[in-house]
């Protein structure tokens, strides 16, 4: 199940964040805006909910050798994941991800070309939780 | 400065010195505002209003820090306001206080913010808040603010050419200047290769390039310019000039902490101006100055690599050109233009709601001429920046 409702579709070949595009303006938003527009000239409050482009280019990378404090749920013991920061081009927006499982920051470069898969981020005795991760696409990095 | 002075007056610093003492914040802020009404001399009891920074670590005392403050010193009836803007309250605080002087409602101010801090990693606040971005990029992500620094730091790596080695150069340069800090908690020289010894936390920061967390107290009396002339004494009072605390403007298309994506710059173009740079951009204005006139900066490295981001985005330099100003030695004790004489965030570790009113501090005391072992010779113009996340910047320029 997703460890977080709404946030991106289930398809499992080919999954995509769900974002908000104003009806009025075209803003785009991640994750999706219910309300109000981002957009300080614009006064809409109708939103279509709107598959996002399921590849980008990295814009930064890092990764997290100590475990992060909680409400992240660690493996034990705790494995070391990447993260990466990936500008999608039509949306004109960047957005953050873990890189899947197994990419390290010596697997990517900046400008590299990821894809949207999912991933488990944590399991329970009941379920696997899901979640979205970048993954670099065999021809981007050349390595 | 024209007829129409928006100028005021600092009478009076004070801090508690950083460190991890573990003890109650408003013990660290009552120290730090007791100093600073004894520098500026003037009572308790002349202090119209009371401007708390927050700490939303402590409870419910840290949510109305002003009102704790006014009562740790002794209720007199004084006004009293209490803001949180992450790492920026204390400029708010200042923000705040300023307001009341220049609109004529008060003639004397004092602003305090003062914090108790856990070890590690900040976390987000207690609870299961599905609908807080703050806690969601812990969970979801697992995104510490280090990495988000780190994201910058590989991003000038790209861009500019930036090396490890660059990095743990500030690094070595802020641990020499607060060498000689009372204030500051870490007093040890290093060098560049014990930097890059040190454990990598978030690629490419290592531990010693990374800001700890600190508990600590800053506090300042301000006043209006007619009631520092009517105090007479010496010589003139440093003055704040300007202060900042701008936000972004939309499209903000910089990934920033707590966020899981920037703005959509799909149907507004970018703005020319980024949010940093527009923080400094908006105090200089108002002060009626530019970058060429400050002698010092006091600039929030976060992280190492951070600093150098700042360098530019107070117009020390060009984009691209920070790496060359630190290894020119501009920004060393004796160089052109000295960031973070104090010792920096390096030095201190970050005690959030005293941080940004501990630069104001240290740019007051370099201005008098107060800062021993540590002083920019001659310095008349003193520019504070730095960025709270969800948005909230703070920079104040400070004239002798």
């Amino acid at each position: 199940m997703a460890a977080v409702e709404g946030w991106f579709t289930l398809d499992r070949a080919a999954p995509a964040l769900l974002g908000s595009r104003c009806v009025v303006c075209g803003t785009y938003a991640f994750p999706a805006e219910a309300h109000f527009c981002r957009n300080p000239r614009c006064v809409s409050t109708e939103f279509d909910q709107v598959e996002l482009s399921r590849r980008g280019r990295v814009w930064s990378y890092t990764d997290a050798r100590y475990q992060p404090p909680p409400p992240y749920v660690a493996a034990e013991p705790y494995e070391p994941f990447a993260l990466a920061a990936v500008e999608l081009e039509a949306e004109r927006m960047v957005v953050m991800g873990q890189l899947a499982h197994g990419v390290g920051v010596d697997d990517v470069s900046v400008g590299d070309e990821v894809e949207l898969v999912l991933d488990i981020l944590y399991e329970d005795d009941d379920h696997e939780y899901l979640v979205w991760k970048w993954q670099p696409l065999d021809t981007a990095s050349g390595r | 400065m024209s007829s129409d002075d928006r100028r005021v007056a600092v009478l009076g610093a004070g801090m508690h010195p950083w460190g991890k003492w573990g003890r109650n914040f408003v013990e660290y802020g009552l120290a730090a505002a007791r100093q600073a009404l004894d520098d500026a001399g003037v009572s308790w009891e002349d202090v119209g209003y009371v401007a708390g920074a927050d700490t939303i670590r402590n409870g419910y005392p840290g949510f109305i820090a002003g009102a704790t403050f006014a009562q740790a010193l002794g209720w007199t009836g004084a006004r009293v306001s209490s803001v949180y803007a992450a790492c920026a309250s204390g400029a708010a605080a200042i923000a705040n206080a300023r307001a009341q002087i220049l609109a004529g409602l008060c003639d004397v101010a004092l602003v305090v913010g003062a914090d108790t801090t856990p070890k590690g990693f900040f976390a987000p606040v207690g609870g299961e808040r599905r609908d807080d971005p703050d806690w969601l990029r812990f969970h979801l992500l697992g995104a510490t603010n280090p990495a988000y620094f780190a994201l910058y730091a590989r991003r000038r790596m790209d861009a500019y050419g930036a090396t490890e080695e660059d990095f743990a150069q500030v690094k070595v340069k802020n641990a020499r200047h607060g060498l000689a800090n009372p204030n500051a908690r870490y007093r040890k020289e290093v060098t560049v290769e014990e930097v890059l010894a040190s454990p990598m936390v978030a690629d490419p920061l290592r531990l010693l390039e990374i800001c700890a967390t600190s508990d600590g107290g800053a506090a300042l009396v301000l006043s209006s310019m007619e009631f520092a002339r009517r105090q007479g004494g010496g010589r003139p009072p440093v003055t704040v000039a300007a202060v900042s605390t701008v936000t972004p403007r939309f499209p903000n298309t910089v990934i920033e902490m707590p966020n899981f994506a920037t703005d959509s710059a799909a149907a507004v173009p970018t703005d020319d101006l980024g949010f940093r740079p527009s923080i400094a951009a908006a105090a200089y204005e108002e002060a009626g100055i530019g970058p060429d006139d400050v002698d010092l900066a006091e600039v929030y490295d976060l992280s190492s690599a951070l600093e150098l981001d700042w360098y530019e985005d107070i117009g020390l330099c060009g984009p691209g050109e920070a790496e060359k100003l630190l290894r020119e030695g501009a920004t060393t004790l004796g160089g052109r233009v000295p960031v973070n004489p104090s010792g920096g965030l390096s030095c201190f570790g970050e005690a959030i709601p005293a941080q940004a009113i501990a630069q104001v501090c240290e740019s007051v005391w370099q201005l008098r001429g107060e800062a021993s072992g540590r002083q920019v010779e001659g310095a008349t113009v003193a520019v504070t920046a730095n960025q709270g996340l969800f948005g909230h910047g703070s920079s104040v320029v400070l004239c002798r």
